[in-house]
């Protein structure tokens, strides 16, 4: 168990021509669960692989509890990897592969046989032991894999490449519960990259948002979902992703496309901005409000999405199954102003301001 | 609805691929067999003879020691090349232009016609101005065209520089084909460079060691070109492997129904040891398998229980 810190790490593949993960410090607490969530190519796997020791960091330093650990090989450090596919020894039995790590470091074997009793019993292994993981379900080669990095005691943190990417879809659940359960079991850090934003929201404490080699934010599924503080937080995060307008900002008064949309929290901007609100708060009023043209809406079971245009602008509407609405008339919609986000170059700088009692609706 | 007739016409696309493969094996194979059995004294005058050429081939002591010499050597070259193989794909630049560079130069001997392979060999072999020759006279007389050791030895160096880059290659293909995780997952376990080729490699190069096996078993068995243009079997009949002593029957003695006979029992050795070899490779993956190794893991557990039964039941009795 071990807190484990970046010190302005950054990594180049082509020898600082352009950089796959650009300077990052971060700490990553000691029993928490992470995700790195983002596209591919964002360079999460790089981090990822920056901490196992695979890649030597072009720049900057890591250090577990206070350590240096920079220069040190992967087996030198306390780290645990996964996979996006299931890593076995093919000829070796579930247990033989169990050992092998405390084998390799010369652990006696009463001591061996002690932990991979205690691991094999963690993951419910225990009947399939002396079988071959090869004969196993893909599910339970992964979990095999992860037994592999827990079976060490001093392991600091297990990191996770996607690893549910080859699990077939109805186990993908059970797995991403089991490895729930197994963090709480046992208290080690949890590292899980993937692009799956609903597998790092359920997962994780913490969510770092990455894109094109930087962390855009970091926070829980809440933060990232209701206080977006860059457009790709919004842009990423929920289905559909958030609308975004261009608009100016004069007189304390947002202006989106020849309409007033209201005013802005902080009294201090004016200029282009670009206005983020995402489906889920752009709600149907009864008074006041923006006129807008039903283009399409589409029944998806519990919920309706609705496409509006505003002047040649579409945006999106996630609405309430029982609204009676259809396409083709015009109706009056508000955004919610505390979830209507002003943004400057990517970032959010301020909200819409919350109307006074009685304007809203 | 579907009201399309069914009926095994698709059958009839086989037919081009039927016909090819009758006339470049069937129709020969069923010729040869067809001299086998019957004693041709000219043309229009033949003599059935039923199974009496094979039992001449199989008897003769000529052709028996031959056979023991095709042993011996798929044997060691086997034994050489195939571990060779691997150190050399071992040793190969993973990738960049030093990767692209060193696969052209493994695979030089492969793209040299065999009889010039030969006469290389039979050039470099030569006591007085070859390479090989001269060198090993430094150490004591060499000479292959009299001693058959010497002979033997310039036969099966000859196969090995002519054919471990085929290993070399086929390993090579396989090692690139092992995603780099395993070798990352293996630096975590804190594995050794020999654990590593113990149990990640290996393992995985086992379907390319199955055809590189096979490939050199079938073509070391059935090698002519090679020693008979380097030592023509001799010195003696040293040398003297099945497929020159076939050339011989058939086309010196002119003598078709011992040769063709020959042929088939040749033909069959190799059908039947490929067959063995890939039987067994392929044990592991063949339907069954893991209904096989199920089996055994509750046989195993079974016995585990019968003997904690017979401890439970030996520890009341003590008390």
């Amino acid at each position: 168990m071990a807190t484990i810190e970046l010190q302005n790490i950054a990594h180049s593949y082509d020898g600082g021509e352009t950089f796959a993960l650009k300077e990052i410090s971060m700490t990553w607490e000691d029993g928490k669960a992470y995700a790195l969530l983002g596209p591919s190519g964002c360079g999460k796997t790089t981090l990822l692989n920056i901490m196992s020791g695979i890649i030597k960091p072009s720049h900057g330093r890591i250090l577990i509890d206070g350590v240096d650990i920079t220069d040190k090989p992967t087996e030198e450090r306390n780290i645990a990897q996964v996979f996006q596919f299931p890593v076995l020894y093919d000829t070796m039995s579930v247990r033989k592969n169990l050992e092998f790590p405390l084998k390799n470091r010369k652990v006696p074997a009463d001591k061996i046989q002690q932990r991979v009793a205690h691991i094999a019993e963690l993951l419910g292994l225990e009947d399939q032991l002396d079988i071959r993981p090869g004969k196993l379900r893909s599910d339970l080669q992964q979990i095999v894999s992860l037994g592999r990095g827990l079976v060490r005691e001093d392991v600091a943190a297990i990191l996770f490449d996607e690893p549910l990417t080859v699990i077939d879809q109805n186990f993908k659940w059970t797995l991403r519960n089991r490895l729930k359960r197994l963090h709480l079991a046992t208290g080690v850090t949890l590292v899980y990259v993937t692009h799956d934003q609903t597998e790092a929201l359920t997962f994780a404490d913490d969510v770092l948002l990455m894109k094109d080699g930087e962390v855009v934010q970091v926070g829980s599924a809440n933060d990232l979902f209701l206080e977006p503080s860059h457009e790709f937080s919004g842009y990423f995060i929920g289905s559909p992703g958030m609308n975004f307008l261009d608009a100016e900002v004069s007189n304390h008064e947002v202006v989106a496309h020849g309409v007033h949309l209201g005013p802005v929290a902080d009294t201090s901007l004016s200029g282009p901005h670009r206005v983020g609100v995402r489906p889920e708060f752009v709600v149907p009023v009864e008074k006041g409000g923006i006129d807008m043209d039903v283009v399409k809406v589409e029944n998806r079971g519990g919920f309706q999405l609705a496409q509006l245009a505003l002047a040649d602008q579409k945006i999106m509407a996630k609405l309430d199954a029982d609204l009676e609405i259809s396409a083709g008339e015009r109706r009056a919609f508000g955004f919610v102003p505390e979830r209507t986000f002003l943004f400057h170059d990517e970032r959010a700088v301020s909200t819409m301001k919350p109307m006074s009692a009685g304007a809203a609706r | 609805m579907n009201t399309k007739k069914k009926n095994n016409r698709a059958w009839f696309l086989v037919l081009p691929v039927v016909l090819v493969v009758a006339f470049t094996a069937i129709i020969p194979l069923m010729t040869v067999a067809n001299y086998s059995v019957q004693d041709v004294l000219s043309p229009d005058n033949r003599v059935f003879v039923g199974l009496e050429f094979f039992r001449q081939i199989t008897t003769d002591p000529a052709i028996v020691a031959a056979f023991q010499r095709n042993i011996i050597f798929s044997t060691q070259i086997l034994a050489i090349e195939i571990p060779l193989g691997i150190m050399i794909a071992k040793l190969m630049p993973r990738r960049g232009w030093k990767a692209a560079a060193a696969l052209v130069i493994v695979a030089i001997p492969l793209v040299i016609p065999w009889n010039v392979v030969g006469t290389t060999w039979r050039v470099f072999a030569r006591p007085d101005v070859g390479l090989l020759g001269v060198t090993m006279n430094q150490f004591r007389p060499f000479d292959i065209g009299n001693t058959p050791a010497d002979a033997w030895f310039t036969m099966v160096m000859m196969d090995v520089w002519h054919w471990t880059p085929l290993v070399a290659l086929l390993v090579y293909a396989g090692l690139r084909a092992i995603p780099d995780a395993y070798y990352q997952a293996a630096s975590i376990d804190g594995a050794s460079a020999v654990s590593v080729f113990r149990f990640v490699e290996l393992p995985k190069l086992r379907r390319v060691l199955m055809i590189a096996l096979l490939l050199r078993f079938m073509d070391s068995f059935m090698i002519y070109a090679e020693p008979y243009i380097l030592t023509g079997g001799g010195p003696g009949t040293a040398t003297e492997v099945m497929s020159i002593l076939l050339a011989v029957i058939a086309v010196i003695q002119f003598d078709l129904g011992q040769a063709a006979a020959f042929s088939l029992i040749y033909f069959l050795i190799i059908q039947i040891f490929s067959f063995i070899f890939f039987t067994v490779l392929t044990l592991d993956e063949r339907p069954g398998a893991t209904k096989r190794a199920e089996k055994k893991v509750k046989a195993e557990a079974r016995k585990r229980e019968m003997a904690d039964d017979a401890a439970s039941r030996s520890g009341v009795t003590n008390e």
